[in-house]
Parts: structure tokens; C-alpha cells; sequence
């Protein structure tokens, strides 16, 4: 089977249109930690902080930011594998947070995760078809067991594999390989939206390529909608309509997938851009880098006020002294008193 | 021919194992000029890390070098003893790490083993080694190097963890440095100050850099010529510059139209390599890539091409372009 994507143009009007399929809003989740003999509390860690979000039905919302800046924490909180501390999740027009147990089932039969780690996320014990066939079984999604069978068949030849891989097991599978069984499994209950959590970073450059054309072509052929977590910033271009920047529990800048490229407003975004290096010795050697200074801090104790200041080359007083809101301009969305001026990017 | 700081011949590595054994570095060839920065890439498992491993005797068992010479200096290192070897690596040739924290010692403060090297090869006493030290933290970008200095690795983080390990190499004065993922398990954020201290390395110590990578991106930002490894083998050599404009190896060809970059305009569809990596026990015959290869011709499934020049400056393993073909123009 090809892999080949369909060459559709990202940033129709579709999208813009289109009804929102989900919304966050306000959205907290806070991790204690803990200390002493007692284990009592002594602080939290804030992982999501505040996250307002609205993804529409077909788009690829695409997610960037750095290690533990909490993008995998707001994607588990949303299918609720984690609980929110505060906030609603509202997936088509129904607030998850207030559901029970059986109702949130009701509700996982419409959404799915791919995760990052093809060897850790699948039981290295369940042949593939067992692996695949887990989420039908739970959901009672077959009559008999030949449906069943061929509802297996169908899924691995939808994600490229061929259909006798059946009765092997992960270890027998490439990297690439046993990222399909794992796409095929979160395709298993007819999904409309699905969050990726790093679907590609572990595998191997050659092999990525195929997994990002995959996952392009089932959106179209399913008319899927993604929530698409990386850290990989040119991946994350390439496949979204429009991507958040997260930093620290918040996020600070959203955007047209081409519009945050060319105009960046927050300085982190701006540092995050020029920090990518790009395949083309010409291109690099022109290029102008914001290179920030020091680490990122931690989510325990955020600093005060625009969390970004203490790396930030734009930053004054009063960015240590009030939290800047999200502000909108032209559907264009950023986190900043001082955003980057035109020379500045 | 030109006397190299570092030539590399017809390198063969072998790791005999139950299932056969693994030629993991399969008759690589490279040298290295003072002052320059070379770029290796290819895909997981290609050889990079053991070919560098081979250069600097650190080898795990049951690794060996089957073949091939190692010349440092005009020295063949493939021969060296192991005394021979120890000054080398202490004081000519310098190498970090994907993972700083798994090549620290997590007992030790990182000052003292900083100025490790200082005590060991150039006899310095442990208060003018740290003193040293703390020095060399200063110049990797390390704030407060002096309190620092008297920290464990794990109260560090993963980018100051590698700074440590820069400073650390660098402080004995090496003539190469070679930078094994360097960058790898760090966020971009940080990668970027890595790349920066390792370019302002290079060019304040003039120290020659070997830096291996996956990332096409970083290669191109940060090094004069690059080595593409395949299998085990040389796919191609030459200036980064022309590889990428002109790549003479279908390998990189693939590669570099199955990257998504930064900086396209368009929603352009990625060209996916298909088929997977090779297996290195029971390699393809001929050219190892001639299974994923679009430009594949009949030899190429029985005979392995040898590595050479194709056009002025590279030099590639691949019947078609020694043939005189130009990939870009036959894939239109
Ligand atoms: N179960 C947990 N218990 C305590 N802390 C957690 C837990 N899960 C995540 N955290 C913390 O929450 C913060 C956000 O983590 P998260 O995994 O969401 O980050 P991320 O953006 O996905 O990072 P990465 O890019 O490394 O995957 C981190 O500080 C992390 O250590
Ligand atoms: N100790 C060992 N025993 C057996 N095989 C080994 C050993 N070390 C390396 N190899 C094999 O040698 C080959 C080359 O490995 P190497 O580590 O050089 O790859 P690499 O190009 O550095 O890959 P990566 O990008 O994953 O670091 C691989 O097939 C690997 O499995
Ligand atoms: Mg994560
Ligand atoms: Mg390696």
C-alpha cells in the first residue's frame, strides 16, 4: 500500500468554518508532590495551568513546546486517563469532567491516543490481532467472532500492514511497524478525534516520513480530527492547520500553522523557530538565532507573572508583575505585553 | 597526497554474536583536517557511533576492529597499546556523549571530575585542577562555575550536564573533538546553545570536530563537509554544500525529500522512503539500499559499488551516479 499523502491543501476555508468538535476551557492539572514519612503534600506540581482551547471538527491541531512544559498532561487530561484538577472539557457539546464512569465509556468509543513509544505502549504478550481486537472486545464492537476477524483484517490493511501479521507479536515488528499496530488499535473503535502524543519522535528519520503520510491520508479518509503533540517543530508545520505553543502550563501563542512561521509574536516562539535548524546549509548559514539563556523553570514554583520572563530578551517590570492574557488580533493568538516587531523575527 | 590530522582506511568492525555476526562498520573511509567541523549522519544502527568508538579503542566486547587503519598524526591507532592509547585519549582526542549523565559518575562532585583529566595526563594537583576546571565551566556557559563546580551531576540539568562534558574534554587542550549526539535527549531550546558553544569551540580552539547526528538540519548549520553512512558503509562524502544541493548517493537523495522543513511554503506531501532499514546480520546483497531504491539497475542487487568520486568534490558508493547520472535530473 502506498504511503504516499494526498496532496490537499492545508488552510482551506473548511476548517475556519467548521463547528467546533472540542473546547477547553480554564483547564488545570495539578500534580502534589509530596514529602515525609506522612507523604503529606507540600506542594504541586501545576503541569497544565489554565489552557483555553478549541479544536474543529478535521483539523489538525497541532502542540509544541518543550520537555515537561505539560503538552502529553493536557492531552491525557482531555481523554481524562488523567483527572483535571479544575476546568471544563467540552467534546461535542458535552462537558467531560462531569461525567461517570459509564458515560466517559460511552464517550472513549468516539476518541483515541497514539503514543510515543511503539515498544512501551504495546503489551509485548498480545499478538497483534489480541492487541487490536482489546478496544473491540471492551466495546462490544463486533456480533461474532468472524466480524471480529475481519474488522482486524480490515484495520491492519487500512494502516498498511499485512493482514496475516495477525498472530505475531510486537518484537517480531520494526519501529514503524509497531507504530501502525498501535494507530490501528486507536482506529479500532471508529474514532472522530484522536490525540497523538509524539507519534513519530521515536522512530527512526527514514521511517517517519510514512507514519506522518499514514496518519494524513486516515484523516482524510475518516474525516479524523487530531490533537498532534511534538516537539519536532517542522513536523508539527508540516502536518497542522493550526498549532499552540505551550510553555510552562500555559498556553502562550496560537496560531495559522504558515502564519506562526512568518510572524511570530511571542518571543518564545520566536526563539523556538530559530532554534530549529533547517536541511539547507545556504539557509543556515544566513541565519539569525535568538539563543536563549538558561533552563526552564520549574512548574512548581512558575515565576511570577508572564512565566517566559526570566529567559526572555524583551522582558520589563511589568511582565514579573501581571500574568499577560491570550489576546486575539486577526484570529492570531499571543500571551505577550511586548510582542516581536517586524525586524525582530 | 595531503597528510590528514586524522585518515581513516577501509575500516571493517565487527561484533561476533549468537545470531551471527554484526558488521557494523563494513570498509568506512574519512579523514579529518584541522580546525574543521565534519558531519556524520545516517540512520539508526549505520555504524556512526561504532565507527567513532573503533577511532578511539573503546569498543565494547565483543566489538573489534576486524581491518583497516586508523591514522592519527601518521600514527595507526588500530595498533596502538593500550598505555599508547590512554595518553591519546586524554590528551589529543576528546569525546562526549548522547547521554552526559550515563558518562558522569554520579558520585563524584563535578568539579573534580572535570579537572580529572588534568590531574591524570597533565599532573596537576587537585587544587590547580579544580581551579582549572572551574575555569572551563566559566568558558562553557556555566553561571556561578565556581559553586557549581562544587555540585553532584544530578543537580544539574541535561544541557548543563553536557556543558560539564565539554569543559571536561576541552580542557586538556585536544586536537579533536568528537561529539556523539550531542544534542539528542536535549530540548531545541537547548540544543541551540549546545550548537552555539560547539561552533565558538571550534572556532576559539580551532579544535577539529567530528559531530555525529541524525538531524539533517543541524549538519547543515554547523559543519564544512559531511559523511553519510548506510549499512555499515560510506553512502557518500564531500562539502555539505554540494551534498545537499547535489547529493550523489540515492540514500541522501531519499532522505532529504522525506524531511519536512521548516521553512516550506507550500503543504507539499513528504516522499516517504519506503521499506524498512536493512538487517545487518543478513545484509541485502550488492548495495545495501538497493531495496528502497528508486533508481535501482540490475547490478546494484548483485555488486557492491566502491566508494568514489563522483563529480569534483564528493564521493559516493553508487553504480548509477558513477555512471555519470544526475539524480535530481532523473527522478524529474
Ligand atoms: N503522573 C505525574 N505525577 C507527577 N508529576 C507529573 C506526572 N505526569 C507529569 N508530571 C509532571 O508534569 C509536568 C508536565 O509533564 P508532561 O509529561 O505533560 O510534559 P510534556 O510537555 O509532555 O513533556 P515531554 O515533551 O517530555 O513529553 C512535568 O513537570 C512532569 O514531571
Ligand atoms: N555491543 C554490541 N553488540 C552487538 N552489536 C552491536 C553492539 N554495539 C553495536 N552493535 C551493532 O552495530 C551496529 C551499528 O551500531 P551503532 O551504534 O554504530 O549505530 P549508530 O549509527 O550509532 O546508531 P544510533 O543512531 O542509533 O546511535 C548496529 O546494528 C548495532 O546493533
Ligand atoms: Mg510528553
Ligand atoms: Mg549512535
Amino acid at each position: 500500500m502506498s504511503t504516499e499523502a494526498p496532496a490537499r491543501p492545508k488552510l482551506t476555508k473548511a476548517w475556519t468554518a467548521a463547528e467546533p468538535i472540542l473546547e477547553v476551557r480554564g483547564l488545570k492539572t495539578y500534580f502534589p508532590v509530596t514529602a515525609g514519612m506522612l507523604q503529606r503534600t507540600v506542594a504541586h506540581v501545576r503541569a497544565v495551568d489554565g489552557v483555553d482551547l478549541t479544536v474543529r471538527q478535521g483539523e489538525t491541531l497541532g502542540l509544541v513546546g518543550e520537555s515537561g512544559c505539560g503538552k502529553s498532561t493536557l492531552g491525557r487530561s482531555i481523554l481524562r486517563l488523567v483527572e483535571p484538577t479544575e476546568g471544563q472539557v467540552i467534546f461535542k457539546g458535552e462537558d467531560l469532567t462531569r461525567l461517570g464512569a459509564a458515560e466517559m465509556r460511552r464517550v472513549r468509543r468516539d476518541m483515541a491516543m497514539i503514543f510515543q513509544d511503539p515498544y512501551a505502549s504495546l503489551d509485548p504478550r498480545q499478538t497483534v490481532g489480541e492487541i487490536i481486537g482489546e478496544p473491540l472486545d471492551i466495546h462490544h464492537l463486533y456480533t461474532n467472532k468472524r466480524q471480529r476477524q475481519e474488522r482486524i483484517h480490515e484495520l491492519l490493511r487500512v494502516v498498511g500492514l499485512n493482514p496475516n501479521f495477525n498472530n505475531r507479536y510486537p518484537h517480531e515488528f520494526s519501529g514503524g511497524q509497531r507504530q501502525r499496530i498501535g494507530i490501528a488499535r486507536a482506529l479500532a473503535v471508529d474514532p472522530s478525534f484522536i490525540v497523538c502524543d509524539e507519534p513519530i519522535s521515536a522512530l527512526d528519520v527514514s521511517i517517519q516520513a510514512q507514519i506522518i503520510n499514514l496518519l494524513e491520508r486516515l484523516q482524510d479518509q475518516f474525516n479524523l480530527t487530531y490533537l498532534f503533540i511534538a516537539h519536532d517543530l517542522s513536523v508539527v508545520k508540516h502536518i497542522s492547520d493550526r498549532i499552540a505553543v505551550m510553555y510552562l502550563g500555559k498556553v502562550v501563542e496560537l496560531a495559522a500553522a504558515g502564519e506562526l512561521y512568518r510572524s511570530p509574536k511571542h518571543p518564545y516562539t520566536g526563539s523556538l523557530l530559530s532554534a530549529i535548524p533547517i536541511p539547507d546549509p545556504k539557509v543556515e548559514r544566513g541565519r539569525q538565532r535568538i539563543i536563549l539563556k538558561g533552563d526552564v523553570p520549574s512548574p512548581v514554583n512558575p515565576p511570577s507573572g508572564c512565566r517566559f520572563r526570566t529567559r526572555c530578551f524583551k522582558a520589563q517590570d511589568k511582565c514579573a508583575q501581571e500574568v499577560p492574557p491570550l489576546d486575539t488580533v486577526d484570529g492570531h493568538e499571543a500571551a505577550c505585553f511586548f510582542p516581536l516587531q517586524g525586524d525582530e523575527r | 597526497m595531503a597528510d590528514h590530522l586524522l585518515e581513516v582506511q577501509d575500516l571493517h568492525t565487527v561484533f561476533p554474536t549468537k545470531d551471527g555476526v554484526v558488521k557494523a562498520v563494513d570498509g568506512v573511509s574519512f579523514h579529518l583536517d584541522p580546525g574543521e567541523t565534519l558531519g556524520i549522519v545516517g540512520e539508526s544502527g549505520s555504524g556512526k557511533s561504532v565507527t567513532v568508538l573503533s577511532v578511539m579503542r573503546l569498543l565494547q566486547r565483543p566489538g573489534r576492529i576486524a581491518s583497516g587503519r586508523i591514522l592519527y598524526k601518521g600514527r595507526d591507532l588500530a595498533k596502538a597499546s593500550d598505555p599508547e592509547m590512554q595518553e591519546i585519549r586524554g590528551e589529543e582526542i576528546a569525546m562526549i556523549f548522547q547521554d552526559p549523565m550515563t558518562s558522569m559518575n554520579p558520585v563524584f562532585k563535578t568539579g573534580w571530575q572535570v579537572g580529572e583529566p588534568l590531574r591524570l595526563h597533565k599532573n596537576f594537583d587537585a587544587k590547580k585542577a579544580l581551579k582549572e576546571a572551574v575555569g572551563f565551566l566559566h568558558k562553557v556557559g556555566i553561571p556561578e562555575a565556581d559553586k557549581r563546580a562544587d555540585q553532584y551531576p544530578h543537580e544539574f540539568s541535561g544541557g548543563m550536564r553536557q556543558r560539564a562534558m565539554i569543559a571536561m574534554g576541552l580542557s586538556t587542550g585536544p586536537n579533536v573533538l568528537i561529539a556523539d549526539e550531542p544534542t539528542t535527549a536535549l530540548d531545541v531550546t537547548i540544543q541551540a546553545q549546545i550548537l552555539d558553544l560547539l561552533r565558538k569551540v571550534n572556532h576559539d580552539f580551532g579544535t577539529a570536530t567530528i559531530l555525529i547526528t541524525h538531524n539533517l538540519g543541524v549538519v547543515a548549520g554547523m559543519c564544512e563537509r559531511v559523511m553519510v553512512m548506510y549499512a555499515g558503509k560510506v553512502a557518500e562524502q564531500g562539502p555539505t554544500e554540494d551534498v545537499f544541493a547535489n547529493p550523489k548517493h540515492p540514500y541522501t537523495w531519499s532522505l532529504l525529500r522525506s524531511i519536512p522543513r521548516l521553512d516550506a511554503q507550500e503543504h507539499e506531501p513528504l516522499r516517504a522512503i519506503e521499506g524498512l532499514p536493512p538487517d545487518l546480520i543478513n545484509p541485502p546483497t550488492g548495495c545495501p539500499f538497493h531495496p528502497r531504491c528508486p533508481f535501482r539497475i540490475d547490478r546494484c542487487i548483485r555488486e557492491m559499488p566502491p566508494l568514489e568520486p563522483v563529480g569534483p568534490t564528493q564521493l559516493a558508493t553508487c553504480w548509477v551516479t558513477q555512471a555519470g547520472r544526475d539524480l535530481n535530473e532523473a527522478a524529474s
